[in-house]
C-alpha cells in the first residue's frame, strides 16, 4: 500500500493517513468518487448478506443427521458416455472469470476515452454474464425436472441440500442478471458518448463520467467474487 | 485524481485473468483427483482465498486505494469470522441434540433417566 502515498498529493500515508482522512472533517474517502465509495459500502452490506447465506448453509450441513448429497455427482454431466464431475459448474466458473477480465479492461479503456473498445468489452462482458445465467437456468431445470431436487427434499440425502442450493445460487443468479441489465445500459451510454459529453443520468442531475464504468465494474467483480466462495464452499466442499 | 480514476497497464489485468484460470483449474483438479479430508478442505480454502484476493486486490483496485477506504471495507468483513465461529458451535450443538433426541426414543428415555 506504500505507493498510495503519492495518489493524493500532500496527504499522509499509513495509519496517520487513516486518522487524517477520517478526522479531516471534509471527505473521508479522498481520491475516490462518491459513487465508487458508496458502491463499496453497498458491496460491504451485500457481503454480509451472502455471508449469512453461507453461514446458514454451514450450520445446516453441520447439524443435519442425514448424509449430505455428493455435489460432485449431483452436478456431474455425462459427455459421450463418460461421467465428468462438476463439468457445467467448471465451465460456468471460467465464463464468469472471463467476464471479470473483460470488465476490468472495459474500465481501463473507458478512462482512456476509447469509446469503441470500451463499448465492445462491456457488450462482451454482458454476453458472458448472460451465458452464465443461461447455463444456470439449464442447471436448475436439470435438477428440478430430471433429478427431483426440491427445497424440502431430494433423493440423495439431507433435505437441506435443496433449500441451500436454490437460495444461494438463486440469489447469486439474480445479482448476475441485474448486472447484465446494467452492463447493457452502460454500454449503450458509452456508445452514445454520454460520458464524453457528461450528460446527466436518468435519475440524477449529476454529470455522467467514465467513473460510472468503474463503479459498475466493482459490482460485477463482486458477483464474480461471490461465485468464488459458492464454488469452493458449496460445489467443491 | 478523482477526475482521472484508476488507470493501470493492461498487462496486469491479463496476468491476473490468466492466474485466475490456472487457480480455478487447480481447485477443480482437487475434485477431479478425489482428494478427501483435511487435504481437500485446506486446498479448497487456499485456492478460494487466492482467487478472492486477486479479484479484490487488482480487478477491484483495492491495491491502489487509500487505507481509509481499504480498512473501512476490510475491517467489518473480518468480523464475519466471529459469526462463523459462533454458528459452528451452534451447528455442532444442534447435531448432538438431534442425535440424542430425534434418532430413537430408547435413547431419549435413557438420557431422561440421568436426571
Amino acid at each position: 500500500m506504500a505507493e498510495n502515498a503519492d495518489v493524493v498529493p500532500g496527504v499522509t500515508p499509513g495509519l496517520k493517513g487513516i486518522a487524517g482522512d477520517w478526522s479531516s472533517d471534509q471527505v473521508a474517502f479522498r481520491g475516490a468518487p462518491w459513487g465508487k465509495a458508496m458502491m463499496w459500502i453497498f458491496l460491504l452490506s451485500d457481503t454480509f448478506i451472502f455471508s449469512i447465506f453461507l453461514i446458514s448453509y454451514m450450520t445446516a450441513r453441520m447439524s443435519t443427521t442425514m448424509e449430505w448429497p455428493n455435489a460432485s455427482e449431483v452436478f456431474g454431466l455425462t459427455v459421450f458416455g463418460t461421467d465428468v464431475p462438476l463439468l457445467l459448474i467448471a465451465i460456468m466458473t471460467f465464463v464468469l472469470i472471463s467476464s471479470s477480465g473483460t470488465m476490468a479492461m472495459a474500465v481501463k479503456f473507458g478512462y482512456e476515452k476509447n469509446r469503441k473498445v470500451c463499448f465492445r468489452l462491456l457488450v462482451l462482458t454482458a454476453i458472458l454474464g448472460a451465458t452464465f445465467v443461461g447455463m444456470q437456468a439449464f442447471e436448475w431445470s436439470k435438477l428440478i425436472f430430471d433429478e427431483g431436487i426440491r427445497p424440502w427434499g431430494n433423493p440423495y440425502g439431507a433435505p437441506q441440500f435443496g433449500s441451500v442450493f436454490f437460495m444461494v445460487t438463486g440469489f447469486h443468479g439474480t445479482h448476475v442478471s441485474i448486472g447484465v441489465i446494467f452492463l447493457i445500459i452502460t454500454a449503450v451510454k458509452v456508445k452514445r458518448g454520454r460520458f464524453d459529453r457528461e450528460d446527466p443520468g436518468f435519475m440524477t442531475g449529476r454529470p455522467g463520467r467514465y467513473e460510472i464504468v468503474e463503479t459498475l465494474g466493482l459490482y460485477w467483480h463482486f458477483v464474480d467474487l461471490v461465485w468464488v466462495f459458492i464454488f469452493a464452499l458449496f460445489y467443491l466442499w | 485524481m478523482a477526475a482521472e480514476g484508476q488507470q493501470h497497464p493492461i498487462g496486469i489485468y491479463l496476468w491476473v485473468w490468466g492466474a485466475l484460470f490456472v487457480v480455478s483449474g487447480l481447485s477443480y483438479y482437487v475434485d477431479w483427483a478425489g482428494f478427501q479430508g483435511a487435504l481437500r478442505w485446506s486446498l479448497i480454502l487456499f485456492f478460494m482465498f487466492v482467487k478472492a484476493g486477486a479479484i479484490v486486490w487488482v480487478f477491484m483496485h483495492m491495491k491502489w486505494e487509500r487505507l481509509a477506504l481499504f480498512w473501512a471495507i476490510m475491517l467489518p468483513t473480518t468480523f464475519i469470522a466471529v459469526f462463523i465461529f459462533i454458528m459452528a458451535l451452534e451447528g455442532d450443538y444442534t447435531e448432538v441434540v438431534r442425535l440424542n433426541f430425534f434418532s430413537d426414543w430408547q435413547n431419549f428415555f435413557s438420557v431422561e433417566k440421568h436426571h
